[in-house]
């Protein structure tokens, strides 16, 4: 069941909300969908479930067109919308069975589903509650046993996780996962950890456009910048700015060193380095031809958060 | 055949909730008491007062009720899962969007026959009390009915206008007045409206059935009425897509 998205643009009045973006989802694949509030992420999200139409380009799920044949979309897909609507007069039994009657169920298979999701989600405990009643973190278990009742191949959850303490998100985080193995899922999250956590592939929206698509790490990798190298050093030195940072500047790959002067003998040094290179071998063995001891030596590599942030912030005043 | 079975299902499956959600809130009997406390009192007024033993009061007073209890009823069945967001539910489900006005609309509908059912003992308890002209009375609760259908549908229409269920039944109300009061004002008509007015106005179909006259004009005056306020509805469901 895979979703092709191509030359997406949805426009809210003159506002563009959505502009030209195509991407694809493969089959049991898990898609982060990540980008600041207001990016399109939920937009986008609408137009896959059918909600919206789009005003130009294609969605395709499984070879069929959102617009053509609608219907036959919307059983494949099951949907959690973002802020989690619920019918709150409603308890939770009595809510699923609606959801499964809306699918065309028939009573048995229902029934069976019922339990299944019952127990998937963990809500046995609650199952005979109103809905109303019911905390922040049962009623996301409940949306979710709601998207998933008729057993659709595709996963859509704007934000699941939004609002939900910890523990909780941990929890989801988890039973998304466990639902990945089998099913294609998007979801979209403006929580960096998460993806890293859930997601085969990261698709990061800002402004409407795709600015960033590859695995976690494919992004990690590609928008790194110069590396940093952090080397704490016990050597007698009488001037180590004389003494001790020519040796490191004249190491291969190094653009820069910058020196903190430490305790005594202890001497802190960050090294710039090119893109892609790793010096580290290089400064040990400089330590050891030199009989400097090495106290601390880190690589500090751009987080995925860095990542995001300067494609979210500054390439787009760039751009 | 199969399709239409199953679309005929989630029709009803809509209906369903939407009654059960009725009658787990408190519309439902607050609706059912107030009209019948209001009937009542105008039926036994009739009898006790004026000693006089027949059905003209309830299908007087009746109409009259429906203009204030119908949009009560009507007003939150669509502006309250805009407001909330189940809408958006609804319309990512397998479902078209005329099934789910239909849905709604007979429920709602469905909902003001119960309300009127228990009406049903005045008719029996006159008949033993004096001469009950049959006809009149058939014809009474038939034209209620269908009146009833054409106000739901008006209430249903403003419900689908906004998300504000105050001013969703403030719609409901005008919507449904304007078509009580067609044919009422047709002293202020210019001569060659005043027919195409007095066509519109419910409560001129439902008097001509209320006589005990059931004519197809009238039938098709009422189903043309509400067939095409459900159909204003579903387009103004699907306005989010224009």
């Amino acid at each position: 069941m895979a979703i092709a998205v191509r030359d997406l643009t949805k426009y809210y009045g003159s506002e563009k909300a959505v502009d030209n973006i195509s991407f694809d989802v493969r089959t049991g694949e898990i898609l982060g969908f990540l980008g600041p509030n207001g990016a399109g992420k939920t937009t986008t999200m609408k137009i896959v479930t059918c909600y919206l139409p789009p005003s130009a380009g294609s969605v395709t799920v499984d070879g069929l067109d959102v617009a053509d044949n609608s219907l036959e979309v919307r059983r494949k897909i099951g949907y959690l919308a973002e802020h989690n609507p619920l019918y709150l007069d409603m308890n939770v039994l009595e809510y699923l069975t609606y959801a499964g009657d809306l699918h065309g169920l028939d009573p048995s298979t229902l029934r069976s589903r019922m339990r299944e999701m019952v127990d998937l989600c963990g809500i046995g405990d609650v199952r005979h509650k109103d809905i109303g009643e019911l905390s922040k973190g049962y009623r996301q278990r409940v949306g979710l046993a709601q998207a998933m009742i008729h057993d659709p191949q595709v996963l859509i959850l704007d934000e699941p996780t939004s609002g939900l303490d910890p523990n909780q998100i941990v929890e989801i985080r988890s039973l998304i996962r466990q639902l990945g193995r089998l099913k294609t899922v998007i979801f979209s999250t403006h929580i960096l950890s998460e993806v890293k956590a859930t997601c085969d592939r990261v698709v990061i929206i800002n402004e409407g456009r795709i600015v960033a698509d590859g695995t976690p790490e494919q992004l990690q990798t590609q928008f790194r910048g110069s590396e940093t190298i952090g080397v704490e050093l016990r050597a007698s030195s009488a001037n180590p700015m004389a003494e001790l940072h020519p040796r490191l500047s004249a190491l291969p790959h190094v653009e820069g060193v910058t020196y903190t002067p430490g305790d005594g003998d202890t001497h802190r040094f960050t090294l710039q380095t090119e893109k892609g290179s790793d010096v580290r071998e290089e400064v040990f063995r400089l330590a050891v031809r030199e009989g400097w001891i090495i106290l601390e030596l880190s690589r500090r590599v751009t987080s995925l958060e860095e990542v995001f942030h300067r494609l979210t912030t500054s390439e787009q005043v760039a751009a | 055949m199969k399709t239409i079975l199953a679309r005929t299902r989630s029709t009803m499956v809509i209906a369903a909730r939407e009654l059960r959600s009725s009658f787990n809130s408190p519309v439902a009997y607050v609706v059912i008491v107030v009209f019948l406390a209001i009937i009542g009192y105008f039926h036994a007024n009739n009898l006790f007062l004026i000693n006089v033993a027949s059905m003209r009061m309830t299908f007087e007073f009746a109409p009259l009720a429906f203009l204030f209890i119908i949009p009560a009823i009507t007003m939150r069945l669509i502006s309250e899962e805009m407001k909330t967001g189940t809408l958006e539910l609804l319309s990512t489900k397998p479902l078209l969007d005329i099934e789910v006005v239909l849905g709604k609309f007979f429920a709602a509908w469905a909902l003001i026959v119960l309300a009127l059912a228990p009406t049903l003992i005045y008719a029996l308890t006159m008949g033993t009390l004096g001469e009950l002209d049959s006809g009149p009375v058939i014809g009474g609760y038939v034209g209620l009915v269908l009146v009833a259908a054409v106000y739901v549908s008006l209430g249903l229409l403003a419900s689908s206008i906004t998300e504000n269920q105050i001013i969703a039944f403030i719609l409901g109300f005008l919507f449904c007045f304007a078509f009580f009061m067609f044919d009422k004002v047709l002293i202020y008509m210019p001569g060659f409206l005043a027919g195409i007015v007095e066509y519109l106005g419910a409560d001129y179909h439902y008097q001509n059935i209320a006589r005990g006259v059931i004519d197809t004009r009238d039938l098709v005056y009422f189903v043309s009425v509400t067939g095409f306020a459900l159909y204003l509805s579903v387009l103004s469901l699907q306005r989010r897509t224009w």
